[in-house]
């Protein structure tokens, strides 16, 4: 994602309740096994097994009942889909073999794509950040991302400056720069720049329908 | 035996004694981990809240890098690259359309992959390859009396299973056990630490570690035990905040499993990165060193 498109969400919402519904769909359908999706029942049991669920606007099983109800652009403003941790454990116990873990990350990708998702997002600005550096370096360099990250959050960084600074000196904090970067930097942009266009042409032709 | 090794973001650094370890203990069993030739980042749990195409073309280059290379096996140490990778591999393996556009990808980098290449986790090897018995024969010191809370996390097993159970596993109190020591009950060990979020909702995840932190606690062991990176991070960074919200003192060591087999094989604490971590582990290292 370039810089700054984070920063760019429109105001209102982009896509109407069924445009959002669709589009949605479409994507979940395309991930293997995504069709089970249909087969819902609304038993809970993926909400009961969530480690963060306490902390959700919405729990996993109010996603697909709000889809369902044509309000799934409510669940894209929330944090809902920002505090999955992706641990896999509604996945795994789903007895529908939904693969809901799949469809947190769908609605990430989502709520960033369309911009429902609020601008001040730490999570998803923490996502920016590692695609950037992952991009960049072909690793994911943890110094430079927490460093970028606590760039706008003086508070955070002080209170984990004495711990840093203990991991430095243990050797376990590269110097920002100082990381590797791999020389295959350019496979990887060949990789990116064709399925990024793979996608782009999806989204016309869904687009067009 | 040569085994293709792929390392992982999170060992170069921040977790380098679980590579160091994870080498180290590898060569007692005879087994040399030979690091995949440039490999990149898997893409974790982050790219892939982005950009779902790309982070798969990212994880299936090093699939095709080590296709390449002529190996049916390569082997990780964190559970979040070995679910990353292993998932690229079987949605490709799953879905023939989804596996030609990661191909397009690929080949538009002079790569290709036609998925040869099975990815394992070093514990799956360690227990199931080479198993529990040439485990035991290279003990020269046993961690007699040791009490250990072997937490396995999430992506260990989840959701593939192909380890061990996804509720309940037991592989790392196995190998314990065969090391001398004691694994305790810890009802907790496939609950989630709260992995990335920890870094941006602290103070909604603590909870989590807090739980983690009393359970072991209260279950009388000398550390917990873990298999990935992520997990030592959250309960030994945030082990103060965790003790804050639980009112309590625990200082609970955390350890990777490659480092308490270091030291049952006799090896010295420093070839095992002990003194890396937060919360001090001297105590355990003085007394089975």
């Amino acid at each position: 994602m370039p810089r700054g498109e984070l920063a760019k969400t429109p105001p209102a919402d982009r896509l109407s309740p069924d445009e959002l519904k669709r589009v949605f769909l479409d994507d979940v359908y395309a991930l293997p096994g995504g069709e089970r999706i249909d087969l819902c029942i609304q038993c809970g049991t993926c909400s009961a097994s969530c480690p963060t669920a306490s902390y959700m606007e919405y729990s996993p099983r109010e996603i697909i009942a709000a889809l369902r109800a044509g309000l799934l652009g409510r669940v894209l403003h929330s944090n809902t889909q920002w505090m999955c941790t992706s641990c896999y454990t509604c996945t795994v116990r789903c007895p529908q073999e939904i693969k809901i873990t799949d469809l947190m990350y769908e609605l990430k990708r989502l709520g960033i794509k369309y911009g429902y998702t609020d601008k001040h997002s730490r999570a998803a600005e923490m996502a920016r950040i590692f695609v950037d550096l992952t991009n960049r370096r072909g690793r994911n360099q943890e110094t430079e991302l927490m460093m970028r990250y606590y760039m706008t959050r003086p508070a955070a960084a002080m209170a984990n400056a004495a711990r840093g600074l203990k991991m430095l000196l243990q050797g376990r904090l590269p110097l920002p720069g100082t990381g590797k970067t791999i020389k295959g930097l350019d496979e990887m942009r060949k990789i990116r720049e064709t399925l990024e266009r793979i996608e782009a042409e999806k989204l016309a032709k869904e687009g067009s329908k | 035996m040569e085994l293709l090794y792929y390392p992982g973001c999170s060992v170069e650094y921040t977790a380098k004694a679980f590579d160091q370890s994870a080498r180290a203990v590898c060569r007692k069993l005879g087994v040399e981990l030979k690091e995949l030739d440039d490999w990149n980042c898997c893409g974790a749990t982050t790219y892939m809240s982005v950009r779902e195409l790309v982070s798969h073309g990212n994880s299936a280059r090093n699939l095709a890098l080590a296709e390449k290379a002529g190996h049916t096996q390569m082997v990780a140490v964190c559970p979040a690259c070995h679910t990353v990778l292993h998932k690229t591999n079987y949605y490709m393996e799953e879905d023939p359309k989804f596996s030609e556009l990661i191909r397009k990808g690929l080949k538009a980098a002079g790569l290709d992959y036609t998925g040869s290449v099975l990815v394992r986790h070093l514990i799956d090897i360690i227990v199931n390859d080479i198993g529990l018995d040439a485990v035991r024969a290279n003990v020269v010191k046993p961690l007699s009396g040791l009490k250990v809370a072997a937490y396995h996390g999430c992506m260990l097993t989840r959701p593939f299973g192909s380890i061990d159970s996804t509720e309940r596993p037991t592989i790392m109190d196995r190998l314990l056990e065969a090391l001398g020591a004691e694994p305790v009950e810890y009802p907790l060990t496939a609950k989630c630490c709260g992995g990335m979020v920890m870094n941006t909702e602290t103070e909604k995840t603590v909870p989590v570690v807090a739980g983690l932190l009393k359970c072991a606690c209260d279950r009388g062991a000398d550390c917990i035990v873990v298999a990935c990176p992520l997990c030592h991070m959250n309960l030994d960074f945030y082990q103060p905040e965790a003790n804050r919200y639980l009112g309590g003192d625990c200082a609970m060591p955390i350890v990777y499993f490659t480092q308490l087999a270091g030291l049952a094989f006799g090896l010295s604490p420093e070839e095992l990165g002990f003194g890396g971590e937060l919360v001090s582990t001297r105590k355990l290292v003085t007394q089975y060193a």
